[in-house]
């Protein structure tokens, strides 16, 4: 079994009325099944709406499913006593940044979580100085978060996860809300956590540039996956892909036009380097 | 224009009033208030004074700030000074009309005066030097034993820095909100008071609502890194005190004890 796991996922919002009474149902994940394996880099892709959010929660344990179950590295997220336990383990990080950071002062925000945890003082410190060491924020601090940019305050949104010392972590879009150059920074951080330490990364957004280098990718629509493979395979769909309601990644498009046109180049192409390779074989 | 409002007055410096654990100051203020309605001579107000000019020297904090705090007090002070010197009877020395000015009206005057003065200074000495965190810590470490008949003091030191941390967000979300209202052609600036008000409604229901949706986002980030009340919970700055802590624990008790001992003595 893989760290996470989802064996007929199925989620239901309830519609209230004025008087509280359930006045219909909206289903935001219709069986989902889902593994993951340990150590890899997944995204998730979907249209506003397609319940790759609630997904994310699911993991997390922050919301708990209708029907079906979801493992989280062997342990149900229905089982109460190992609710802390799984959010510990998947470490989540959400799309505003400001809505997320609790300190005053950036290092205080990342020994938020080691704190609730009951980590003794000492093992504290050490743990806040090699989250934040390994998304390069150890200059910033003594820093007010308010005073950073957003790409650093999601940096520290992560130091503050990776402080937990989790398995896995869930980004819900977390560069939604950043500038070109902010993403790039995140992304790199995220990149790197989870080639040098190891950490199963679930990186949840609609840019399909973030997914290029997942080791697989998920696509959802209304509630269903209904792709999955790695980025080359589903790439090489781009038809599908705009059923959903999604752009696949310039260069892709491009190269699957001029196959359309009829030039003779393989399928799925990703980077800019590559469609030149094509080309000019 | 509305982003220079500073929070709490903390005038950073490296002083030993700094360096002091919140703990001590908080409790040092309290016993410098008490130790003012103690006073009741010249002897014990001259010991108030020197006690007092002392801390501020050695805070380093200049001393303009400290008479900053007296500003918004300054009507209060005066209808104070004024019922005192006005209203008690004694020895009448001047009459004008209903207006009777006696001996022992100016006395209490001045004495009111004085005390009121050195509480506002005395309180601001302490928020000049101490953090809104450390401040926060402080109070929760003190009011720790109101646990025992279910106060929930960490929730509420919880709340209070929460608050802290999201006033300046909330003070940009307010310019930014105004601005956008006032290029709709929303007016702040004209009309009489209830105009005025009433203008300020469509800046303050997209304000609420923002911070119902703040913290909703913040209640779920803060259970996704288990958080789950103070149970259990460590800390990475617990306070502790040191040799100076109680170098000055020890000095304001002897001042309260001065204090007492010139009211019962003189």
């Amino acid at each position: 079994m893989g760290i996470v796991k989802a064996i007929k996922l199925v989620h239901d919002y309830y519609k209230y009325d004025e008087s509280g009474h359930v006045e219909g149902t909206y289903r935001a994940l219709d069986n989902v099944e889902l593994d993951i394996e340990a150590g890899q880099f997944i995204a998730v892709l979907g249209h506003n709406g397609s319940g790759k959010s609630t997904l994310a929660k699911h993991i997390n344990a922050l919301l708990f499913p209708t029907e079906g179950a979801l493992w989280l590295d062997g342990m149900n997220t229905t089982e109460e006593e190992d609710i802390w336990k799984i959010r510990q383990k998947a470490g989540m990080v959400f799309q505003n940044p400001d809505n997320q950071i609790i300190g005053t002062v950036v290092e205080e925000d990342v020994g938020f979580g080691p704190e609730n945890m009951g980590i003794p003082t000492d093992d504290i410190w050490q743990r806040v100085n090699e989250s934040l060491e390994a998304v390069g924020m150890t200059a910033y601090r003594h820093h007010s978060p308010n005073k950073l940019s957003g790409g650093q305050k999601q940096r520290v949104a992560i130091a503050g996860v990776m402080a937990m010392h989790p398995k896995c972590i869930i980004l819900d879009e977390p560069t939604a809300m950043l500038d070109p150059n902010g993403r790039k920074e995140v992304l790199r951080a995220v990149k790197e956590l989870n080639e040098k330490e190891g950490i199963t990364v679930v990186l949840i957004t609609h840019y399909m540039e973030e997914v290029v280098n997942a080791d697989k990718v998920f696509v959802m629509d209304q509630g269903k996956v209904v792709m999955q493979g790695t980025p080359r395979e589903v790439f090489s769909r781009v038809e599908e892909l705009k059923s959903y309601r999604l752009d696949v990644p310039q260069v892709t498009l491009l190269a699957y036009e001029l196959k359309q046109a009829g030039v003779k180049i393989p399928a799925g192409i990703l980077t800019t380097e590559e469609l030149v390779n094509a080309l000019c074989q | 224009m509305i982003r220079d409002i500073t929070i709490g007055q903390y005038y950073p410096a490296d002083s030993i009033l700094h360096r002091l654990d919140p703990r001590v100051k908080f409790v040092g203020t309290i016993m410098f208030l008490v130790s003012l309605f103690v006073a009741n001579s010249f002897w014990g107000y001259l010991l108030a004074t020197v006690f007092l000019a002392a801390v501020i020297i050695m805070s380093k904090v200049p001393v303009k700030f400290m008479l900053k705090g007296l500003k918004p007090l300054f009507f209060i002070l005066l209808i104070t000074v004024a019922f005192n010197l006005f209203l008690i009877p004694g020895k009448v020395l001047w009459q004008f009309w209903i207006f009777k000015i006696t001996q022992e009206g100016i006395l209490q005057a001045v004495k009111i005066g004085i005390r009121l003065i050195y509480l506002v200074i005395g309180s601001s000495v302490m928020t000049l030097t101490t953090t809104p965190n450390q401040l926060t810590d402080g109070l929760e470490r003190l009011m720790r034993p109101l646990n025992k008949i279910r106060v929930p003091v960490h929730d509420i030191a919880m709340m209070m820095s929460i608050a802290l941390r999201f006033i300046p967000i909330l003070m940009e979300e307010t310019d930014k909100i105004m601005k956008a209202q006032i290029a709709r052609g929303a007016d702040f600036e004209n009309g009489n008071l209830i105009q005025k008000a009433k203008n300020l409604l469509p800046l303050l229901v997209p304000l609420f609502i923002s911070a119902f949706r703040r913290a909703d986002d913040l209640a779920m980030a803060m259970e996704a890194r288990c958080y789950h009340g103070g149970e259990n919970r460590t800390s990475m700055k617990p306070l502790k005190y040191h040799s100076r802590d109680t170098s000055a624990y020890l000095c304001i008790f002897l001042y309260l004890a001065a204090d007492i001992a010139i009211r019962v003595l003189i």
